[in-house]
């Protein structure tokens, strides 16, 4: 009896491991988009067809606004984790509660950001340099967006079955998800809005 | 253009085919799906067939899904090569051929795309999924469900393409449809969106496979096979995975900047309003030139696996063929600017990529002379598998030559957009990677279904290909050197080239009946399969871990999981002659799941409705993936057991 405990506790290690990797390897694959991406907007930086160019369309203030919203939602989901290993359904729940409000402000700001420029007339169909920083920008908030509704599924299931296993590993993946899209969001503040701003 | 209605898009009656060819090969796909429907439902075998095939999560089943589908797929796309032949043959001066210009070109996009993406990747994906867990000891990939999913957005992407038959049109703009020709300004129907969600919705499931065999391979061998003794055919996949990892991402964003082009309106490869239409070239092939090392590596893996039994020697030079398979995986990425030297970039960028060229030749060399090394002084049996590799290696060494010859930017000058280019990939892609694959499949074929394949069919098959493959590309290398272009339509008599064309078109016959004997092949053998079972589980006197189990390979592949010593731990064992003990035990394994095909589905709404702007379609089947996968994360048994009681019992009845 013992020993099928061990092997199967042995099978679930590997599958968290697997898991684990597995989620490390598909990062690593949304890293060569957003590095595609990324290219993309380096090269139609200047490619503005008579529109406006960076200096023009973005505001720093408001811009860090959203960096600091984006990355505090980043610790509170960072307590999410430290609240789950010490047991507290409660807590972990109410700091995943505080990541979706924290990025839903974000997505919401972004939002008012890109409605703001498009009544300007400055959309994404104005130039090659609006492509671009629309859909480099959009990309990353689409993946946030996705985040959010990740989370909101992760307190359901947590919520319904408490801190198991399966939901500890959702829990860790959905963490490194989350900081994985901070990282994004760190390249997207230095080389779209700074490098634009100057 | 009609004006989108809000329920029916952009679609409406004029998106019928238009002319009686088009209309044939509506017919044909009508036809073919009736009876794919109608037997199953003669025989009663719906039930049977969902419960263990379609909802399988058995990566031994899946593989023979994949392959069943890239064979369906080679019917299409071999269909359109007769076609682009006849043609060719027959237009000449006066005659305008069989096929309209248009049609001309909507066929010679949609053979090259189906080829590359429902042929050659099928083909591979099917196989990896047959035997790398096999290879490995394993009982299973790292995600089976995943594995599933990536599937049947295969299956999703190919009912895709075909659909552009019924309803619309496809592409003119050739197999990696450049811009500015495939903006909404030169090819305002549908046909380039059809081209794009085929390819995004499959490439998207090539991205997860990719994902998932990485992962399979690094985590989940057999207790004691460390990476350098882990088969050659594992190598070369691990090789192609990570290029699977690394660049389809890059065709994911080149085919969305597309999209958003035609579909929002933006300018990133249109002709104005500030876009850059070489961007698109230098992405489609920062993806597309690893992606033909990713069909390759695979196929020299199975090579490498095929050398060595057949000639009952080790293989020569593991280390060697490890080093090249990453050697060829870095520099896959450091010569895509060879696909287009006359863009005009500076010179010292030609040159550096003409050497880049160059040098990845060095790494595929020392495979020929190891797997030739190989040969050297073994016992050679040739049975068809080592067949299929003596034409490759034949064809593959002057294919690559040819290669050579155009990694040079100055007569690159001169061959760019001929039909020498044309014969060179169809070398590499014919003769290195499909034969390979005929060659795994026939080597494999027994561990899947129990019995060999009928060996003087695939004999008949073999040798009607290599006369087709001669007949057919020698030729289109000769009128490279003439100066015929790629995807003419029409020609002058007074150029000569009529004869070298229907040589070709004659070729393109012999390789039709090459692909026929491959199917009289299959039914004969499943006639003949009492007579050619595999009674031993090892009917070729192998070398590794698939072969010392019995033939059909169970659900669960290993009844006991084996503990590796060597590189060829079968051979080890033979001669050994230790055999390991049996002691069986209790093996959890993932239960069949239908939500895969749900998600695939909904991903075809998705496509199909960003295609005809039919937005509501496109959001159904948006929410429909997202759901289905929410549902499916909320379940919580997945598995089940297979007692270590039924496992003896499964074992000693087979014996």
């Amino acid at each position: 009896m013992t020993q099928t405990h061990e092997t199967l506790s042995a099978e679930h290690r590997t599958e968290d491991t697997a898991t684990l990797f597995g989620f490390w390897m598909y990062l690593m694959s949304d890293f060569i988009l957003f590095a595609a991406l990324f290219a993309v907007y380096a090269v139609f930086r200047s490619n503005t067809f008579g529109g406006p160019i960076g200096s023009d369309i973005f505001k720093p203030t408001f811009v860090l606004t959203e960096t600091i919203i984006l990355l505090s939602s980043s610790f509170v989901c960072g307590i999410s984790i430290l609240a789950a290993r010490a047991g507290s359904v409660h807590a972990t729940i109410l700091s995943l509660i505080a990541t979706i409000a924290l990025g839903a402000s974000f997505v919401g700001l972004e939002y008012s950001e890109f409605a703001r420029l498009i009544s300007q007339g400055s959309g994404p169909s104005r130039s090659g340099f609006l492509s671009a920083y629309f859909t480099l920008v959009g990309s990353h908030g689409l993946h946030v967006t996705l985040g959010l509704f990740w989370a909101l599924a992760l307190i359901i299931a947590i919520a319904r079955y408490k801190l198991t296993r399966s939901n500890m590993r959702k829990l860790v993946l959905f963490n490194i998800f989350w900081h994985f899209l901070d990282i994004i969001w760190v390249f997207i503040f230095s080389i779209v809005y700074l490098l634009g701003i100057i | 253009m009609n004006a989108p209605t809000a329920i029916f898009g952009l679609l409406s009656f004029s998106a019928l085919p238009q002319n009686p060819i088009a209309w044939g090969g509506a017919i044909i796909v009508f036809l073919g799906l009736a009876i794919t429907l109608a037997v199953p439902t003669y025989f009663y075998a719906w039930r049977h067939i969902w419960k263990e095939w379609l909802t399988s999560l058995d990566p031994k089943r899946i593989g023979v899904m994949y392959i069943a589908v890239a064979a369906v797929m080679l019917i299409r796309g071999g269909t359109d090569a007769l076609l682009l032949r006849i043609q060719q043959a027959t237009s000449v001066g006066s005659s305008t051929g069989i096929l309209s210009a248009t049609h001309f070109q909507e066929i010679f996009s949609a053979h090259g795309s189906i080829m590359i993406f429902f042929v050659a990747m099928g083909l591979m994906f099917g196989l990896i999924n047959l035997v790398v867990p096999l290879l490995i000891g394993s009982r299973d990939v790292a995600f089976p469900f995943l594995n599933s999913v990536s599937f049947w957005l295969f299956v999703a992407g190919a009912a895709l393409i075909n659909s552009s038959l019924l309803l619309g049109d496809f592409s003119t703009a050739g197999w990696l449809s450049y811009p500015p020709l495939s903006e909404l300004a030169y090819s305002p129907t549908s046909g380039v969106d059809y081209w794009i969600w085929s390819l995004q919705i499959a490439g998207f499931g090539s991205l997860l496979s990719g994902i998932n065999f990485f992962v399979t391979i690094v985590k989940m061998r057999a207790k004691g096979m460390t990476m350098m003794r882990m088969p050659m055919f594992v190598w070369t996949v691990l090789g192609a995975m990570s290029l699977v990892i690394a660049a389809f991402p890059i065709l994911t964003v080149t085919l969305a900047l597309l999209s958003l082009d035609r579909t929002l309106g933006m300018h990133f490869f249109t002709a104005g309003g500030g876009g850059n239409m070489m961007m698109y070239v230098n992405l489609i092939w920062a993806w597309g030139h690893p992606e033909v090392y990713i069909l390759i590596l695979p196929a020299f893996g199975v090579f490498s696996e095929v050398v060595p039994v057949f000639s009952k020697k080790k293989l020569v030079g593991y280390v060697s063929m490890v080093l090249s398979i990453w050697a060829i995986v870095f520099l896959s990425f450091l010569v895509w600017l060879h696909h287009f030297f006359t863009m005009g970039s500076w010179a010292d960028v030609n040159a550096f990529f003409g050497i880049m060229t160059a040098v990845i030749a060095v790494p595929t060399g020392v495979k020929i002379f190891n797997w030739l090394f190989t040969m050297y002084r073994g016992s050679i049996r040739f049975e068809s598998p080592m067949l299929w590799f003596m034409g490759f290696v034949i064809l593959f060494t002057i294919g690559g030559v040819a290669g050579i010859v155009l990694a040079e930017p100055p007569a690159d000058y001169q061959l760019h957009n001929s039909l020498f280019l044309v014969a060179h990939f169809h070398t590499m892609i014919v003769s290195g990677v499909l034969f390979g694959y005929f060659a795994g499949f026939t080597y494999w074929f027994p561990k899947i279904f129990g019995f060999k394949l009928d060996e003087s069919w695939g004999l008949r098959a073999f040798w009607a290909w290599l006369v087709g493959f001669v007949l057919a590309f020698v030729p289109l290398y000769i009128l490279g050197f003439l100066g015929a272009t790629r995807r003419l339509d029409h020609y002058d008599p007074s150029l000569g080239w009529q004869p070298l064309f229907v040589v070709a078109g004659i070729g393109a016959v012999f390789i039709g009946i090459g692909f026929l004997c491959q199917i009289i092949q299959i039914a004969v053998s499943i006639r003949d399969r009492h007579k050619n079972r595999d009674l031993t589980g090892d009917p070729w006197d192998g070398r590794t871990l698939e072969w010392t189990m019995r033939s059909p390979a169970p659900s669960y592949n290993f009844a006991m999981l084996p503990i590796v010593h060597a590189r060829d731990q079968l051979w080890a064992q033979k001669e050994s002659g230790i055999v390991p003990t049996k002691l069986y035990e209790d093996i959890v394994m993932p239960k069949n799941t239908g939500a895969g095909i749900f998600i695939a589905g909904f991903a075809f709404f998705l496509g199909f409705g960003i295609i005809w702007h039919m937005w509501w379609l496109a959001i159904v089947g948006l929410t429909g993936m997202f759901a289905t996968i929410l549902a499916r994360s909320f379940t919580e048994e997945t598995t089940y057991t297979i007692t270590a009681k039924e496992v003896a019992r499964e074992e000693h009845k087979a014996l």
